[in-house]
């Protein structure tokens, strides 16, 4: 990589505007194509066969009644989706969870499938399918799963990062600790220490668009995947390794995208319809129910955490400690861990002990979900800082600027800390007009803090200049949040041309290089640093052309605003060249003209996020109105303003849902009582107030525009800050997310009741 | 000759330590004396590994050259949303 990602100083003619985004007619006329969209000829209609069961052994399936039935084309079972992971554990728990092997591990595991000609004939003939179940004792639970005589999940599971090697097998898979100084020395320096426990429950990402797509697998064996997804190459990866396939053979067309938020960061259904078309000889199309996709899809955690803080008279933290229990469904992960490491991360702690322990339990496969892990671990922590604030007789913001990490101070997670965006979002918060706006009777007005990672990948762009001079920009990481957009103003930004003329499409795995999936905020970070760069490369070309048509040296051009300049006395009879003149020419000069680029975007840099919230509970039935919300995070620097605002936004608007109704609900049967959005209730737009936002810009030094990831940060912070504002309203501290009305009534009455 | 500290799982695979001092110029040069030092780190290191140098995370950078002086961190790979 010959690109120097280094941030300079500079000033901007189009990043930092505010252009319709190209994709958007389509969207609100209905033309956008989303993953049920598209359709082939001949195609059938694949269905999966779910577990009714949350813990069975799968002694027997009988599909010969099914295969009978006419007009079904294909039934399979494990038995065609055999392992081919050659070793890789987490690959092999990706296969069982699309097809369960030798047990169902949790309600809506899929057991079996069947393509047929039409819907009606593939739900007939899953009716048709024997499954000979032994049904086994379940545990849902995370604080219930990791008891002794819990029902065990896994029995090749023995605990990892135990001090002494376990002799039992065990529902925790893994033990991590993160940390620095002496927690015991930190306490008893303490004058006042705040121990608490919180729990929050299972939700789901609730992406709008369900899992979809079409494969189709033809005789020579090459195959083509349609398909909703945040990234369309690590699917081609899985796919492609599960179904024993080389991935060139594999195309794979990411759609538009209804929602990810982690969700579809690795395959749920996909080689399943993969294996069902290349089993019948036929285009299949495989469309999960909102059924399917909230009981075999993936959400997030449930979690049992404990916090205790100490700190001196004078607001200074002396010492913090937490245990996080996380659970990961039936399969092993690292929610716990990650928990682990951003629960204290917006903090300078001389002393810091954080362990995560991961838990197995009768639950859908646990997959990321925006800044996975960091907001339960937050809405613990800075729950238990608002206490300890007010112990101590401290303003909740003073005591968090007092304590705030900063350039220099040793990260809770390890390392120490470049230059960060925790101090200025407090400041910003503490001077906002929201924090002094008064509040009225059953109101209450809360805040929280939020840290994120950010990540950054691998990259690959390609930047085409056509002989009218407009551009067409194909880039490998699927657009979730308006990217395209962003995109095309850097691309425009470089070049010194009119937005308006610079085309964005995400190309498919055959047109470009290997990009890595769209998470860890890292989509405009990462594609951004690609398009500069490949926007560079063509400039060079720009510049070689228009040498030839003067007939001068390269050297004596440059590249100023759109045009190829000569310098120096001995050219200045010559007039600038314009990008569309010299591409006009191009055929002339040494054919098309493009700036190609291939990069590993490292240094996204972390990120911080503090949150207002002003709430109204009603004491008599516990139903809470959000009233008031503002979002201050820093963007590094905001390519899309409207954008960057449309993240903050719609991180805390998830963030409300799941603070205040969003949660699985299992039935003593384990099975999930709610799969539907009638019963979970996501906020909707007369849930919510218009969000504020501020946007802060401190530069990222590892971006040449200082851009920082923002997509996910902004759903950290508001579970605290919400509870912080209903714990305030009410008196009562809350500690079970979410704060459901029943869940309100049940924490006055316990108060009541002493 | 930088200084190099591991979390705790990763310290476990060095036979317990929690910092230690290896000659290497950039990421790809630490991986391997890594694994060459301390077997049981191979695996772990395949799996996938970030370094943070002086507080920036990076995953992928093999090329990423280990600054003289610099606070070389070894952290999971996350995953992200």
């Amino acid at each position: 990589m010959n690109f120097d990602p280094r941030y300079s100083n500079r000033s901007f003619s189009s990043v930092g505007t505010r252009p319709i985004r190209p994709d958007g007619v389509d969207k609100v006329t209905g033309r956008a194509r989303y993953g049920a969209d598209f359709n082939m000829a001949g195609q059938l209609v694949g269905r999966i066969l779910r577990s009714p069961h949350a813990h069975a052994v799968i002694k027997k399936i009988d599909t010969s009644k099914a295969e009978k039935l006419a007009g079904v084309k294909a039934v399979i079972t494990a038995k065609d989706l055999p392992d081919l992971t050659d070793g890789d554990a987490a690959m092999y728990d990706i296969l069982d969870n699309c097809m369960a092997r030798k047990k169902a591990l949790y309600d809506g595991h899929a057991v079996a499938a069947v393509a047929a000609i039409d819907a009606r004939t593939a739900r007939q003939a899953l009716k048709l399918i024997e499954v000979d179940y032994e049904v086994l004792p379940h545990v849902t639970d995370v604080d219930e799963a990791m008891k002794h005589h819990a029902p065990l999940i896994n029995d090749a599971i023995f605990t990892e990062g135990l001090e002494e090697k376990p002799v039992k097998p065990s529902n925790v898979t893994k033990r991590t600790q993160y940390g620095h100084g002496d927690v015991h020395q930190g306490f008893a320096q303490a004058d006042f220490v705040v121990e608490r426990s919180f729990k929050t429950e299972q939700t789901h990402q609730g992406y709008i668009e369900p899992h979809a797509c079409v494969a189709s697998v033809n005789p020579d064996g090459t195959a083509e995947l349609w398909v909703c997804t945040q990234g369309h190459f690590v699917y081609r990866q899985h796919c492609a390794q599960l179904l024993g396939m080389e991935a060139s053979k594999l195309r794979v067309t990411s759609s538009e995208i209804g929602g990810g938020f982690g969700g579809k960061t690795h395959v749920w259904a996909e080689p399943v319809a993969l294996a069902l078309s290349r089993k019948a000889g036929r285009p299949v199309k495989l469309v999960m129910t909102r059924e399917e996709v909230f009981r075999a899809s993936g959400p997030t955690s449930a979690t049992s955490i404990d916090v205790k803080i100490g700190a001196k008279k004078d607001g200074t933290i002396t010492a913090a400690e937490a245990t996080l229990r996380y659970s990961c469904g039936p399969y092993a992960g690292m929610w716990a861990e990650i928990g682990a490491m951003t629960a204290f991360a917006c903090y300078k702690l001389e002393n810091v002990k954080t362990v995560g322990y991961e838990v197995l339990v009768n639950r859908p496969k646990t997959a990321a979900y925006r800044a996975p892990s960091a907001p339960m671990a937050a809405f613990a922590v800075e729950s238990a800082v608002d206490e300890l604030a007010k112990e101590i007789g401290m303003d909740p913001v003073d005591f968090r600027i007092k304590n705030a990490a900063q350039e220099g101070t040793r990260a809770s997670y390890g390392p120490v800390y470049g230059p960060i965006g925790i101090g200025p979002t407090l400041e910003a918060v503490k001077n906002h007009p929201h924090m002094k706006a008064p509040l009225g009777l059953n109101q209450g007005r809360g805040m929280a803090c939020g840290f994120w990672f950010n990540f950054g990948g691998q990259t690959c762009t390609d930047l085409n200049i056509g002989m009218d001079g407009s551009v067409s920009l194909a880039v490998g990481t699927v657009d979730v949040g308006g990217s395209r957009a962003s995109l095309s103003l850097v691309a425009a930004e470089e070049l010194g041309i009119d937005y308006s003329h610079v085309k964005a499409i995400v190309a498919d795995t055959s047109s470009l290089g290997y990009n890595d999936m769209t998470d860890g905020s890292r989509g405009t970070f990462s594609s951004s640093m690609a398009t500069i760069s490949a926007a560079r490369n063509a400039i060079k070309v720009l510049r070689e052309r228009a040498a030839q048509m003067w007939d001068i040296g390269v050297d004596d051009v440059a590249w100023e605003k759109g045009h190829a300049v000569a310098k120096g006395e001995k050219h200045g009879n010559l007039g600038k060249l314009s990008l569309k003149e010299i591409a006009a020419a191009s055929g002339k000069t040494g054919g098309p003209i493009a700036g190609h680029s291939e990069l590993v975007a490292d240094g996204a840099g972390v990120s911080f996020a503090t949150h207002i919230c002003d709430i109204e509970v009603d004491p008599e039935t516990g139903s809470t109105r959000v009233l008031r919300y503002t979002v201050v995070q820093d963007a590094g620097k905001a390519v899309h303003p409207t954008y960057v605002e449309g993240q903050y936004q719609g991180g805390a608007a998830q963030g409300i849902g799941w603070a205040l109704n969003e949660e699985y609900i299992y039935g003593k049967d384990g099975r999930l009582q709610n799969p539907g959005f009638l019963d979970y209730r996501i906020p909707v737009c007369s849930d919510l107030p218009m969000i504020d936002t501020q946007i802060l810009e401190i530069p990222n030094p590892n971006h040449p525009y200082g851009v920082r990831g923002v997509g996910e940060t902004s759903i950290v912070p508001p579970l605290a800050a919400i509870a912080n504002a209903v714990s305030n309203a009410v008196g009562v501290r809350m500690s079970h997310i979410p704060m459901s009305p029943p869940r309100i009534l049940a924490a006055l009455e316990a108060e009541r009741e002493g | 000759m930088v200084e190099v500290t591991l979390w705790g799982s990763l310290g476990a695979a060095a036979g317990g330590q929690s910092k230690l001092d290896i000659e290497a110029k950039d990421i790809r040069e630490l991986f391997r004396k890594l694994a060459e030092q301390y077997p049981a780190l191979e695996p772990l290191i395949d799996r996938g590994i970030a370094v943070a140098i002086d507080g920036t995370i990076y995953r992928d950078t093999w090329s990423k050259e280990l600054p003289e002086g610099a606070e070389i961190f070894l952290l999971p790979r996350l995953a992200g949303g």
